[in-house]
């Protein structure tokens, strides 16, 4: 691109009243906008990438704010509300007009004697008002202690949004809380697989040779592997949960190790790249003017393969959240008594129970959109970063 | 081309006898061995072991042999057909896994045929109906199957089919012919049952590969050779189909290579969620029970699909793509 303008600058110099063109399209302006500026330009543009970086952020902050949110705390165990269905909203209030502010009905329990399973009846008569910042359970928000809750019932009584679990938890609370985990696990091993493939794939591109034999097997040998049996096994070898090593510890460890197999993908990619600028002319020049090899990785591979490389880290943690559902949906990953998407998925493990109580299947829909605007945002920015497209 | 199969057959078997290795090293990797769990579970059952009876056991699984002597005494069996016993089972792995590895394999092989052949005409007809409400549609089919593990579409499934059509799911075959011996009955009922982890774990890789397919057919579209192919009069079908879609399959087919292990560890899930005999669930359990020969074994066998597949893709790309030197 800087060869493009150069001619154009001398021109300049010798024409005294140079004629611009002007255009609408900032794209078009190539001349004056660095390469990061054009990604930019072009990100913005894309509504559906738009939309998965500000999903994230307010999945973000939701979350994180989790314990705020919710009315409930996420370990309070209601024993009156053992897989209680989620409360009805109503918007008529006790005068029978419609008011802004929702309502909720009352509710009792009673143990059928007969199926020995707790029936909730509502009081249609009783209606009781959401209101917001309410006194509630005592909670830690962001290291905060408070028990003021975004929005609840006022006077002890309790309301569940998406209904309670097996122990009378509050589901709601859980799907927040348990986001807190499911969201940020992976992302250290996804940044500790994109270091070691490009430090890897760039090597053996630019090198080629034996390194680039002895990586193209190790490649093969880790494609070969099915991943699950490598997670059972790596699972089982770590050692058991205690106060000093949590099962966050654990999980953090396993995606380290997995991180260890994981960067194959983006080294091959790199290694294709790096081997066509092996022979640019760039490369060449530099060659001639005497720079090192390091100088050369450090100063022109890198620099051209990085938007390449947080492509791949953006579309690489869906992967790592969906991952970490699976494992802990088997038992391997995030173990209870701590809370994450695939942990709570558990508890749905049983057809049986699920059919009775459809909301145990709630984190599922946590997990979709989640995913599904994290892959929005990675598809926007692999098209952003073309200089091809549009 | 001969050679170049030869020599690529060669490589592969440098792989396995690597991954032969290491897989043997991650199978043993965790603390403690079947023996500790077998005692214990003795010791449950009220009778006192004896250390006679420990050295015998400690003998016959051959757990006194440093970990290098049992490798060996394993992968030479191995390579004459002789897996060595299950510790769980009390049975010859090679009974034990022949069934369920010809499950996977179908299974396997069947969900990538169906998303093949789904993703293909899917990614072609929204590449060339770009940005059109068909378009928009199937790309957000095609998130969404990203989007959402095949072991949740499995659980979803199986709740829907009961709560909406009472009917239960999973399994691979209705409880009369579960133990009855093979006739043509219990291989419809079988067909009856296999085609829903079929189609659940195609779900996943369809949308994947037609995302692929998409982006490909786009970029080769605006390449100069299909213009001329245009403009010398050819029909639309024949540009897109015979010049255009040969090109784009070429990532494709690489995908194909080193898309099963993938398939088969999402299969794993789904089968245990949907209680499907195959080897993902058992060979799940062997390792977390420390049966170290079953477990091996499985871990070769889904080593060595693996590998096959990346062979035969090579292949493939090899003969789709003339340009591929053989040197």
């Amino acid at each position: 691109m800087t060869e493009s303008v150069n001619p154009e600058a001398q021109m300049n110099e010798v024409n005294p009243e140079p004629q611009y063109e002007v255009f609408d399209d900032p794209v078009s302006d190539v001349g004056d906008l660095s390469q990061w500026q054009l990604m930019r330009i072009r990100f913005s543009k894309n509504k559906l990438a738009m939309l998965g970086l500000w999903g994230m952020i307010v999945i973000y902050i939701i979350v994180f704010l989790g314990e705020f949110i919710a009315p409930n705390w996420y370990q309070y165990q209601n024993g009156d509300y053992i897989f209680g269905p989620p409360s009805k909203i109503t918007f008529i209030g006790p005068d029978g007009r419609f008011s802004l502010r929702p309502y909720v009905f009352a509710t009792t329990t009673q143990l059928n004697q007969e199926t020995f399973k707790f029936e909730f009846t509502e009081d249609r008569t009783k209606k009781i008002p959401v209101k917001f910042f309410v006194q509630g359970d005592p909670v830690s928000v962001l290291g905060f202690k408070t028990n003021l809750h975004l929005f609840g019932l006022e006077g002890g009584q309790r309301f569940y949004v998406m209904g309670a679990d097996g122990l009378g938890r509050d589901m709601f609370a859980r799907i927040l809380v348990g986001g807190q985990i499911s969201t940020t696990v992976g992302l250290i091993g996804v940044a500790m697989s994109i270091m070691l493939g490009a430090v890897l794939g760039t090597a053996s591109g630019y090198f080629g040779g034996i390194v680039d034999d002895m990586m193209q097997r190790a490649i093969e040998v880790l494609g070969a592997f099915p991943q699950i049996p490598l997670w059972a096994a790596l699972a089982s070898a770590l050692p058991p949960i205690s106060k000093d090593f949590t099962v966050v510890h654990r999980y953090f460890l396993i995606t380290l190790v997995l991180s260890v197999v994981s960067w194959t993908g983006l080294a091959r990619q790199l290694r294709a790249k790096v081997m066509s600028y092996r022979n640019a002319d760039f490369t060449q020049a530099a060659l001639a003017a005497g720079s090192t090899d390091w100088r050369i990785v450090l100063t022109h591979m890198i620099p051209n393969g990085a938007s390449h490389i947080i492509v791949i880290g953006a579309l690489s943690i869906p992967g790592m959240i969906l991952g970490e559902t699976s494992l802990s949906f088997l038992g391997l990953g995030i173990l209870p008594p701590a809370v994450s998407w695939g942990a709570l998925l558990r508890d749905a493990q049983q057809v049986s129970v699920v059919v009775q109580h459809p909301w145990l299947l709630i984190p599922a829909a946590a997990v979709l959109i989640t995913v599904l605007l994290f892959s929005l945002l990675g598809d926007g920015l692999r098209d952003a970063v073309d200089p091809y497209s549009i | 081309m001969i050679n170049y199969i030869f020599r690529r057959i060669g490589y592969m078997m440098v792989t396995l006898a690597i991954i032969a290795v290491l897989g043997y090293l991650i199978v043993e990797l965790p603390p403690g061995s079947y023996l500790e769990f077998e005692i214990a579970r003795l010791r449950q059952q009220g009778g006192n072991v004896s250390q006679d009876q420990i050295k015998a056991l400690e003998i016959r699984y051959g757990l006194n042999d440093p970990t290098y002597v049992r490798f060996f005494k394993w992968i030479t069996g191995f390579v004459r057909g002789d897996f060595g016993e299950s510790f769980q089972y009390r049975q010859e792995v090679k009974d034990l896994i022949g069934q369920r590895l010809a499950f996977t394999i179908s299974i396997s092989v069947f969900s990538l045929l169906l998303a093949w052949g789904i993703a293909v005409p899917v990614g072609v007809y929204s590449a060339t109906h770009r940005n059109t409400i068909p378009d928009y549609i199937i790309t957000v089919i095609q998130f969404l199957g990203l989007s959402i593990p095949s072991f949740l579409v499995a659980l979803v499934l199986m709740v829907v089919a009961q709560r909406v059509f009472g009917q239960q799911v999973g399994g691979l075959f209705s409880d009369e012919f579960q133990n009855a011996p093979w006739s043509f009955a219990r291989f419809i009922d079988l067909l009856k049952h296999l085609w829903i982890p079929i189609v659940v774990i195609a779900f996943g890789s369809t949308a994947g590969l037609s995302r692929i397919m998409r982006a490909n057919l786009l970029d080769v579209l605006g390449m100069q050779y299909v213009q001329t192919a245009r403009s010398k009069g050819l029909k639309e079908n024949k540009v897109i189909w015979k010049h255009a879609v040969k090109n784009a399959m070429h990532p494709l087919i690489m995908i194909l290579g080193g898309s099963l292990p993938g398939i088969i560890s999402g299969e794993t899930v789904v089968a245990i969620v949907m209680n499907i005999p195959t080897v993902g669930p058992m060979y799940f359990n062997a390792q977390l029970n420390q049966d170290l020969y079953l477990a091996a074994t499985f871990l070769m066998f889904l080593s060595i699909l693996g590998v096959l597949g990346n062979l035969l893709a090579d292949i493939a790309l090899a003969w789709v793509d003339p340009r591929i030197r053989f040197e």
